[in-house]
């Protein structure tokens, strides 16, 4: 197992220093991510103007893996379209939770992985990728974008579960 | 017998002879779950391959040997903790259903509006919950009783908390899951007696770390479960004072638990199978007397001498590395050492031990009360068993060590 594929230097730095880690009073939309398997939990805030995601921040502590990811996340969405951030949030999940050749329940064989699985529409984000060979942290990932979802679609929380 | 011969503990574990992530295992999550030996899982195997029938039904030989080792399994319990009778203990499918039953059958019949629940701030959320929903059934309330900073109960609280409540239950744990802390059971069920509450005592974590005398304890309920003692999963054992059981309702009623059957009426069965209705998990609890007969011609006061010495050199060896915080420090701990760090979250602590083939538990125990006492979401734990050695602390240390290399 290398532990390099999930704790890569820029996770590390947004794990670190998290980027847009701040409470938003003017927001407009708002939504709590909460992983029942650790007990983290972060807020998601946004400001919408039109169709645009103008603004995007996140609060709460959590482990590396969902700081970082919230970190890139607030920094990916910022400015873009409302149908751009759903095609992300589609993209981002799929990507973290693919295994290639695992999909029905082939549980005869091995996991097997696509090193070389990028999307280039993610940009940064897809070195989060690193963290499908670590199922029990998958949804460390995902938290954020989950509860960034939930507040577009006005639900208070969201769980991984 | 020494720590050393208790080493060679370890061959008897098949599952702990095996390479994880390139390392030699280092399994330190034994407050999760203990491993098994080959004594229990022989045990197992002989009740499928040569015994297999169901207890209590058929005039048979196979069915008569299979409740035979059913009922043995039963005594060995009994002794365990000094039960006063066999009868006193009914087999559940773990601690969880133990808590459960006596919350929906003793619960369910005695507590009433305006009575109180006491819940101690460190207890798993299975001994939390099921008080809740049958307090908010019932009216009742559930009222928490304090923790200090090193994690021991305030008893001088607890003792307050009488003159003001109509307190009928106090719930404590014997043993600590999220942070080793032994509580001084017999003296809490000594203050509750003496205003007439009774004491439901989560026995989990205790029963492979100390002798349990349910008597001399004074518990009046005592909840076990199998897997944590070297036994299987899916099985535990809840001890009730046998006047209390006699007198609460069933908790769950089908076959094997009644007297006589009619379409209008039934009458039930006396204990133990007033509580034990339906096919039993037969093989998990003649695993569960054999761990503990195991465990028993070990000797538990050797158990517990190797884990309070391996309890104490962990600590003062993590204590020592910068940015660490031991959470939970009383001077009573049996077998676990919780911990966080300044650099790191528990799940990132737990991945990178993982890779060095250590298994510990990073989480909140479910024990989130105790965690929101402390101030923190989660700890890494590590937690020991009578088979754990020095070598698995060393390389404890050698993964918190690669942990502060990469988060530095």
């Amino acid at each position: 197992m290398d532990l390099s594929d999930l704790y890569q230097e820029i996770i590390l730095d947004h794990g670190k220093t998290p980027r847009n880690r701040r409470e938003m009073s003017d927001h407009t939309h708002s939504a709590e991510g909460y992983n029942p398997l650790c007990g983290d939990q972060i807020k998601v805030w946004l400001k919408v103007e039109g169709d645009t995601v103008a603004d995007a921040s996140f609060s709460g502590n959590g482990c590396a893996i969902s700081q970082a990811s919230a970190s890139m996340m607030t920094q990916a969405i910022k400015g873009q379209s409302l149908e751009k951030v759903e095609e992300l949030f589609g993209l981002f999940r799929g990507a973290v939770t693919a295994t290639e050749g695992t999909e029905g329940c082939d549980h005869d064989h091995e996991p097997t992985y696509d090193d070389s699985f990028g999307d280039e529409r993610l940009g940064e984000l897809s070195c989060l990728t690193g963290v499908r060979k670590y199922p029990n942290r998958i949804k460390c990932a995902t938290l954020a974008w989950h509860a960034m979802h939930s507040a577009l679609a006005n639900e208070l929380t969201a769980s991984t579960e | 017998m020494s720590t050393t011969t208790l080493s060679s503990l370890k061959s008897e574990f098949p599952t702990l002879d095996q390479m994880v992530n390139g390392h030699p295992l280092a399994y330190l999550d034994n407050a999760a779950t203990t491993q098994r030996p080959l004594a229990v899982l022989d045990a197992m195997d002989t009740f499928y391959r040569v015994d297999n029938a169901n207890v209590h039904r058929g005039v048979h030989t196979l069915s008569m040997r299979a409740s035979e080792k059913f009922e043995l399994a039963r005594h060995r319990v009994a002794k365990f903790v000094n039960a006063r009778e066999d009868a006193e203990i009914i087999f559940t499918k773990g601690c969880t259903e133990s808590i459960n039953l006596v919350a929906g059958s003793w619960g369910r019949a005695n507590l009433a509006v305006g009575d109180t629940v006491l819940v101690s701030t460190m207890e798993h959320h299975s001994n939390i919950v099921p008080w809740q929903m049958v307090c908010k059934e019932k009216g009742a309330l559930t009222i928490s009783i304090p923790v200090s900073g090193e994690g021991v109960l305030d008893l001088s609280v607890l003792r307050s908390l009488f003159t003001v409540h109509k307190v009928r239950l106090v719930c404590v744990k014997h043993v600590c899951n999220a942070i080793g802390t032994v509580n001084p059971v017999a003296e809490i069920c000594r203050i509750a007696h003496e205003h007439g509450a009774l004491v439901m005592v989560d026995g989990a974590q205790a029963l492979a770390h100390e002798a349990v005398d349910v008597q001399a304890i004074g518990a009046d309920f005592y909840a076990m479960s199998a897997h944590k003692v070297y036994g299987p999963m899916g099985v535990g054992a809840l001890y009730g004072r046998r006047e209390l059981l006699d007198a609460m309702p069933p908790y769950q009623t089908g076959g094997g638990m009644i007297q006589t059957v009619s379409i209008e009426t039934s009458s039930f069965a006396p204990i133990p199978d007033k509580f034990e209705p339906g096919t039993p998990n037969v093989a998990g609890v003649i695993g569960f007397g054999a761990a503990l007969e195991w465990a028993r011609a070990i000797g538990i006061a050797n158990f517990a001498a190797t884990e309070r010495a391996l309890t104490a050199s962990s600590s003062s060896r993590l204590a020592d590395i910068p940015g660490l915080r031991l959470i939970g420090t009383a001077p009573d701990k049996a077998g676990i050492v919780s911990f966080v760090m300044e650099q790191a979250h528990p799940h990132d602590v737990g991945t990178i031990l993982d890779s060095e083939g250590v298994a510990v538990r990073s989480g909140h125990h479910c024990c989130q009360p105790l965690m929101t006492h402390f101030g923190i979401p989660a700890t890494t734990r590590a937690s020991f068993a009578a088979y754990s050695t020095e070598e698995d602390v060393d390389a404890l240390i050698r993964g918190i060590n690669k942990v502060a290399t990469i988060f530095g």
